[in-house]
């Protein structure tokens, strides 16, 4: 009798141990669904809201400064350069592959268009071209523009504009 | 009445032999079984909804990895791209291939794409993309030369003794910060030596194998 008891009790622990699912607790991972939840895809923000920690209203364009422009510069070739080139003349890799051209930044339209009209291209998107805004947070808008500036006055620039003691290694 | 009969002899052999063959068995259970691919699941490349190619679009095309990857500097997470980041691209061209139809299927009933994962790590481990990125670990140490791959698979075990083999000596898996992103980046005569990186980015390495990094 007492052999009986003890190995129904180990085979008992063996397998309630076996249950204890280690490698998938009641954790929610990212793109994870509760168990059994009721949630539908697509879990997305109620209209109206913002995220914890957003600001309230969108910041303005911050100072310009040389860590600003890397990292606008790193942004555009992340996220414009595909289409715009990284020169911003338009024809960027996926327009060789036949997307619609964009215009150049160097038309005299973009040339002359305000600051705002390139942060509100990034945050709704223009024509054919879709928003950025899920991909590209408003300080890095921000970013982006003060680098598109900077391309258009380099297209301009000549030889006389740069430092007296670089201009060999462009010669 | 002899107490051993005629077979025990038989008998005995038979069970010297099964037994031997039960222990043969029982170690490539424990031991061979885990370190075979089948098991770890490495170079497998499961199906997915959409033959997406990292080749094409990332060695092809030149696409960054944030531009579909996103949260990866800033998060565990490196994030999926949405049906919408398809269609930044695909609302224009290959508009008609057959291959795309769960992405059109997607935008127009706004349901996502559903991919089937190729990395997946065990609940009990904590692992975050942020911090090897800012430590200038490129995506290809862990992930294999993902941009040659028509199909994504799986290039490594993640078994802990896997993270535990670069988490003991990392060194010569850093890479200077901007190539971090690029699939094909090599080692030449003009990068940082192993030590050097390693003294840049601030890495410890004495606790780096603790348990509580990575079980906490
Ligand atoms: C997938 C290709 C693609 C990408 C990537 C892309 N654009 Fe565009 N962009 C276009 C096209 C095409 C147009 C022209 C749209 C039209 O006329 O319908 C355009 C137009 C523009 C314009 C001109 C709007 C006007 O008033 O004429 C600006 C400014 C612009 N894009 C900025 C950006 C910035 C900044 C980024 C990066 C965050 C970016 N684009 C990324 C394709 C793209
Ligand atoms: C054009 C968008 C795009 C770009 C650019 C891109 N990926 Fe992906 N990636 C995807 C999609 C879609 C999937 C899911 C399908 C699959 O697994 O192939 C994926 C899957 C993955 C996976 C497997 C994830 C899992 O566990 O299932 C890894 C790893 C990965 N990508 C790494 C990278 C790296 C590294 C780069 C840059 C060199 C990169 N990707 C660039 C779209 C992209
Ligand atoms: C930046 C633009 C861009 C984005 C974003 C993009 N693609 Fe593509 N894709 C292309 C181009 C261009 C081609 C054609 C390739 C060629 O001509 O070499 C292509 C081809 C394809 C093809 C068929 C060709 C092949 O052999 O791979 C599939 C399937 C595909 N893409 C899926 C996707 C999916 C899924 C996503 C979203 C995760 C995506 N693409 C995002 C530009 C893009
Ligand atoms: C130190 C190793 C390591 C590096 C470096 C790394 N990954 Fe990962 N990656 C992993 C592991 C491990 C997982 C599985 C994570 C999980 O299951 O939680 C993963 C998962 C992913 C996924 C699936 C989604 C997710 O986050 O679970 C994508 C996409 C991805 N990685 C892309 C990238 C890209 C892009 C880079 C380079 C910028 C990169 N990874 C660098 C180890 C790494
Ligand atoms: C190719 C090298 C490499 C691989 C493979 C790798 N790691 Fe790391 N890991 C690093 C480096 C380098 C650091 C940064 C250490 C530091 O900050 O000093 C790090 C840091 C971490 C941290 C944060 C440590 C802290 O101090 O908070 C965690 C967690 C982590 N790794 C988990 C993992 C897990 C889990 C795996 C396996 C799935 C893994 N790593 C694989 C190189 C690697
Ligand atoms: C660098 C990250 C890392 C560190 C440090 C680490 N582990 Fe792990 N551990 C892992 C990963 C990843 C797995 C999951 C392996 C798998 O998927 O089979 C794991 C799995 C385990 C398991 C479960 C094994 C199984 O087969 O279920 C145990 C137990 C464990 N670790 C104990 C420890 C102990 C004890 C330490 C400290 C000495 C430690 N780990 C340190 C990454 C780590």
């Amino acid at each position: 009798m007492r052999w009986r008891s003890s190995t129904a009790l180990v085979i008992v622990s063996m397998s309630v141990a076996a249950c204890d699912n280690m490698a998938n607790q009641p954790k929610l991972n990212p793109y994870e669904l509760p168990f059994g939840s009721q949630i539908n895809w697509p879990v997305r923000p109620v209209p109206h809201t913002i995220a914890r920690g957003d600001p309230l209203n969108p910041p303005g364009p911050p100072p310009v400064s040389m860590a600003l422009l890397e990292r606008g510069q790193q942004r555009f070739d992340i996220y414009c350069s595909p289409c715009h080139s990284r020169l911003g003349d338009g024809n960027g890799m996926i327009v060789q592959r036949g997307f619609p051209h964009p215009p150049s930044y160097q038309s005299d339209a973009l040339r002359n268009a305000p600051n705002q009209l390139f942060y509100d291209v990034i945050t709704h998107g223009y024509g054919v071209m879709y928003s950025y805004a899920d991909r590209v947070s408003p300080a890095d808008r921000w970013a982006i523009v003060a680098y598109i500036r900077a391309l258009q006055a380099s297209a301009s620039a000549s030889l006389s504009d740069v430092p007296a003691e670089k201009r060999s290694s462009l010669q | 009445m002899a107490v051993f009969g005629p077979r025990a002899n038989l008998f005995m052999t038979a069970t010297l032999v099964g037994s031997f063959w039960v222990g043969v068995l029982l170690i490539a259970a424990i031991w061979v079984v885990p370190l075979m691919d089948y098991n770890s699941q490495q170079r497998f490349a499961p199906d997915q909804p959409v033959p997406f190619s990292h080749k094409h679009h990332v060695s092809g095309l030149g696409l960054d990895c944030r531009y579909c990857h996103t949260s990866v500097e800033q998060s565990s997470n490196a994030g999926m791209p949405s049906t919408a980041t398809c269609m930044t691209c695909h609302s224009q061209i290959w508009t008609n291939a057959a291959m795309l139809a769960p992405d059109r299927t997607s935008l127009a009933e706004d349901k996502p794409i559903r991919w089937t994962r190729v990395y997946g790590l065990p609940d009990y481990v904590y692992f975050d993309h942020s911090i090897h990125i800012a430590k200038g670990v490129g995506c290809t140490e862990c992930h294999g030369a993902i941009g040659d791959m028509a199909i994504t698979r799986k290039a490594h075990s993640l078994y802990m003794s896997w993270c535990l083999s670069c988490h003991r000596d990392p060194a010569p898996h850093l890479r200077p910060k901007d190539q971090v992103f690029n699939p094909h980046w090599r080692r030449t005569n003009s990068t940082p030596s192993p030590e050097a990186l390693l003294v840049q980015y601030h890495i410890k390495t004495e606790a780096l194998s603790d348990c509580g990094i990575c079980h906490r």
